[in-house]
Formats: structure tokens, sequence, C-alpha cells
């Protein structure tokens, strides 16, 4: 398998390498049987299979309550020995089925229910379900809602991303780690408490900008932020990216090449790991991307190790982002002024008919959105996150889709997996950083 | 391939039928379309009356929406794909994008229709014995059945 990487760019994007491994219908690392097969073989050798090789293989169920899983994915492998032949992730136990409730919610609502689903970066799927709404409204939110939004979600970025650091980490051994992280993204969180009264579930990015503007004095809580966290990634470099140990775990284990990243859908530093330039943020700018300057982190190897390099790397880039922010925030509306879509300020309600009345019809019936269909896709830690939107003009979403980037990640998993020690798999799942809440939506 | 085509708030939208789509895909990936980014579906069942088709499609109850993107021109574009009521098959795009494979078993779980030529066409997010298939507008929503206990008013 050649998996020679030529060096890409955002404009040349030739890459010498197949993707022959992730095409097979059979023989590939996709082990495609049922979960009750899996159940009733499990632990058993496999003796009925006509290979003969495969005589020594055995099904072995990992999950769905398993630590190194990040949350509930079962994972059914095929080992010889302890090697992992084939392997097929199996989810779904925590589908709530919450692209049907969005259609039972109105607008105003749906917030609330998207900021579920992915849980590590809620507010990446409140501004990708805001911005198609808005799209569907033809409506243009103002500056210094944009702005805040972007300042949010990279902020949103960085705890994420510290996240991957701690889970990482532990589930490598490293468990000291654990701590660190969570450390870090406390202070993050902390931050987000202040603005949107919740550490996690903001439903902060609404349909017609933010919920709340930013409170007195958060530039200098930023710049308390963007003081304490810099120091404290060196110390994570110290304690993992030059350690050899760490190294030894991570490097050429779960390797993809980039026509396999393509071929799976794969996003985000998955496909970035591979040499891949593609970030939305630089390719589709939204927001107002392009007027800050970041760089896109990318890999070389395509392995474990590029993954998580990329992701300590992005930290830094959003830190530098989050640092022009505090210059460029504009001043102004955090909200759209349109009493159709936006709730009156509680204190009109008392002295305005009108205003009771739109918040009366906000809050019961919501705004009506003009028939038709929108697809806004968004940069989130994990890859492209789109929402697909379809709108019969009343006042909820006739059809609310999440394209959630972990659930199409996950296809990568067995091919990433194949060849590798059950420890590996271990190492391999964490790097593809799965949420669990968004995969199952 | 010449297949009707609109334009949704800056994004092209196709409408080919259900046995032109894969000689329409193969020829887009061709043209330079690396990705299927998402794959997902529609049931029309209760909003038949959407005005966003062209004229010479005929609507169906089901449409299954194809996003597709070209990272050299930076363009997107989506396929909407109308699939009958008594027959709801589409062919599997898997070949072509093996990145369909968990796309398409979420639409055959959540709405029902069937991707032939599919290497492995199970349900993915409900159990594997779930009758019905939720996301289909005639699935009801179900509720958790609440008993509130009724007390005595003093008249």
């Amino acid at each position: 398998m050649t998996s020679e990487i030529v060096e890409t760019s955002g404009q040349s994007l030739s890459v010498a390498s197949n993707d022959d491994r992730v095409r097979l219908r059979e023989g590939s690392a996709v082990l495609r049987i049922s979960e009750s097969d899996a159940t009733s073989k499990a632990g058993n050798e496999i003796t009925e299979t006509a290979d003969p090789s495969e005589e020594t293989r055995m099904i072995l169920n990992m999950g769905p309550s398993h630590p190194s899983t990040h949350g509930v994915l079962r994972l059914i492998l095929e080992l010889e020995g302890e090697t992992v032949e084939r392997s097929k992730p199996v989810i779904g136990y925590l589908h709530t089925g919450m692209e049907k409730t969005a259609e039972t919610l109105s607008y105003a609502q749906g917030s609330t229910n998207v900021t579920r689903m992915d849980y590590a970066s809620p507010l990446f799927t409140e501004l990708a379900f805001s911005l198609a709404v808005e799209k569907l409204l033809e409506i243009e939110v103002p500056p210094r809602a944009t702005w805040i939004r972007m300042l949010m979600c990279e902020l949103n970025r960085i705890s994420s991303h510290l996240l991957f650091q701690a889970t990482n980490g532990m589930d490598l051994g490293a468990v000291s780690m654990m701590i660190y992280g969570w450390r870090e993204r406390e202070e993050v969180l902390r931050f987000f408490e202040k603005v949107t009264g919740l550490r996690m579930n903001h439903n902060y990015i609404r349909p017609g900008g933010v919920a709340v503007d930013l409170h007195d004095g958060w530039q200098a809580d930023l710049r308390n932020l963007l003081e304490i966290i810099p120091p404290r990634l060196d110390e994570y470099d110290d304690l993992l990216t030059g350690q050899p140990l760490f190294q030894k775990r991570l490097q050429g284990v779960g390797s993809l090449n980039t026509s396999e990243a393509l071929a799976l859908s794969a996003t985000g530093p998955i496909l970035r790991s591979t040499g891949y330039d593609w970030d939305l943020r630089k390719d589709e700018p939204y927001l107002a991307y392009d007027q800050v300057d970041f760089d896109v982190i990318v890999g070389t190897h395509g392995d474990s190790f590029d993954r998580f390099a990329i992701r300590l790397n992005e930290v830094r880039e959003s830190l530098r982002i989050v640092e022009q922010i505090l210059d460029l925030m504009p001043s102004g509306d955090y909200r759209i002024q349109d009493k159709k879509i936006t709730p009156p300020p509680r204190a009109r309600i008392d002295e305005s008919m009108e205003a009771l009345i739109h918040h009366f019809k906000i809050f019961t019936e919501g705004f009506h959105v003009p028939p038709g269909e929108v697809y806004v896709a968004v940069e989130s830690p994990r890859g492209e996150l789109g929402c697909y939107l379809v709108s019969d003009g009343s006042s909820n979403p006739y059809r609310m889709h999440i394209r959630g980037p972990s659930f199409v990640n996950l296809q990568t998993l067995p091919h990433l997996m194949r060849g590798g020690l059950i420890a590996d798999a271990v190492a391999v799942i964490s790097s593809i950083d799965p949420i669990m809440g968004e995969v199952d939506r | 391939m010449n297949v009707p085509t609109i334009e949704a708030f800056g994004q092209r939208v196709l409408h080919p039928a259900v046995e032109e789509l894969i000689d329409l895909v193969t020829e887009l990936k061709q043209e330079g379309f690396n990705m299927v980014v998402d794959l997902t579906a529609v049931d029309y069942f209760s909003f038949p009356t959407r005005t966003d088709l062209p004229e010479s499609v005929n609507p169906e109850r089901f449409e299954v929406v194809i996003s597709m993107i070209n990272h050299q021109t930076r363009e997107r574009l989506r396929l909407r794909v109308q699939i009958e009521e008594q027959n709801p098959v589409a062919p599997s795009l898997f070949d072509l994008y093996p990145g369909t494979e968990s796309m398409e078993r979420e639409v055959f779980d959540m709405f029902g229709i069937n991707f032939s030529d599919h290497p492995d066409l199970t349900r993915i997010l409900m159990p594997e014995d779930w009758k019905g298939h939720p996301l289909r507008k005639d699935f009801s929503v179900g509720q958790i059945p609440v008993q509130f206990k009724a007390s005595k008013a003093k008249r």
C-alpha cells in the first residue's frame, strides 16, 4: 500500500496514493456482520469458515461500556492473537432521535435541542443551525453578533481540544495528563459560564444573533485566559510531545492516506493529518474568518501522533484568533433588531403592548420561516459540521439533519485499526476523538 | 449529463431521476467533485405541495439528498433524487464513494429506503429488531406516559 503524499496546497491537490483498501466489499478491514451474530460468536473461535487461516480468529466485543470508548461506542473486533484483523463500530446506544425531536420544536426552541448533540463543542451545532435558519430567513446578523459567535466558537474549539488532550493522555496511560487537560478546559468553561450562564449546552447562539451580550470586563477575563493557557500548552509539549514512550505509542499507529480519507468522507484533523490542507474556515470562510490571521495545521503521516499534534497546535492557532478578536470586536447590537425574530427586552414588556404581543408570539408559536431547503457547513473541532434544513413555511423545521463529523469519521476506524494490537485500537479510537452524542444524535 | 438544475442560496441543486443517479455521480466525480459530504433523506409525506422543484420533476414522497463538494474549485452542489413510496429503492454510491456506507445505512434505518448493492444494509442507530422507520412522517413521536394523580377538590 503506497501512502506517499505529495506536497499539497489549497490550489493543487494532487495526491499520489491509492484508496483500494477502503473500497473493498470483501476482505476489507470492515467486519460486516450483524450485532446478534457478533454476540453469539463472541469469545468462540471461528471454525466454520472456508479459509483455514481464519480458524484461529476470535470475535471480541469491546464496549459499549468501556472506559476507552469515549461514551457508548461498541466495537466488534476480529482478533488473531492480539492483532486486530477486522472490526466494526456499533453505534446507536445514545440515539435519542434528536432529528425527530427537532421537527416538533419551533425554530426558536431548536438551538436548545441541537446544542445537546456534540456536547464537547455545543456552540458549533448551534452555529450551524442558526446560520441555516438565517439563510432561509434571508437575514444578516449585526457584526458584533458575528464576532461574538466567532470568539465563542474559537474558545469552544480550545476547550474541546483540551478535552481531547486529557482523554487521549488517559487512554495512553498518561493519567496525570487527564487532570491537566481538564484543569485548562475548566478555565475556558468558566468564561463560558460567565457569558452564557452554563458550562455546557449553552443555547447561546440563536437564530438572529446571540442570547446575551458579553459581560462587563470580558476583555480582562480573556486576557487572563490568553495568559494562562499558552505556558500550559508548552508543559503539554514537555509532558507528551517530546516523550519517547508517548511517541512510540502513537507514531505509525493508525495510518491513513489522503485518498483514503477523502474516499471515506473524513474531515477535520483526520483529513488534515494526511497532509491535506482543508479547513472550512480558510477555504469557505464563514462568519468573519477572512478578517483574522491564522494558519491551518496539517500533518504528514496521517497517524495518531499527527492527529494529536494537530489538535495541540490548533489550540495555539485558536488563541491567536482570540487575541485578534479582542482588538477587532466591533460595538453595536448583539442580535438582530427584528421583533418578529428576536424577543423584546424584558423591561419593554411592561411598557409596550406591542412588545408583549411579540414576546407572546415568539414564545408560543415561534416565527415562520419561508419554505425552502438549505445546507450550511461550519468547521467544528472534529471536522465539517453541516446542517440541512427543510422548511415548509411553518414555525417548526420540516426536517432538520445534522451532518455530524464524528459519525462520518467513525468509518475510518476499522481501516485505522487493522493489523494493530488491541492496545493500539484504544489509541486509534482516542485519536479520532468521537463524541457519541453527535454520532448517535 | 443534462438534468433539471435550480439554484438555492448560492448552491447548485440537481434533480436527477433515480435511474440516472449513478451515471451522474460518476460524471461529477470525473469533473472533480471528490467527496460526498452528506447523504440524507426527507419524507415529504405531509408537505407534498413543495414548490422548489423544477417543472419537469415529478414529486414523490421520499427524496434522497446528496451533498457533494469539489475541493479544487470549492464548489458545493446538492442532488435531490425523488424516490417513490411503493418501491423505495436507490442505488448505493458505495463503489464510487465508500464514505457513504454509514450514511446510507442511516437513511435505510430512519426512512426505510433501500440501497441496492450496498455491502451491509442493516440498521445502524435503532436496535436490530426495531419495527418501523422513525424519521418517516407517519411514525409518531411517542411520549413517556405520565400518570397525573387526581386530588380531590374541596367543593
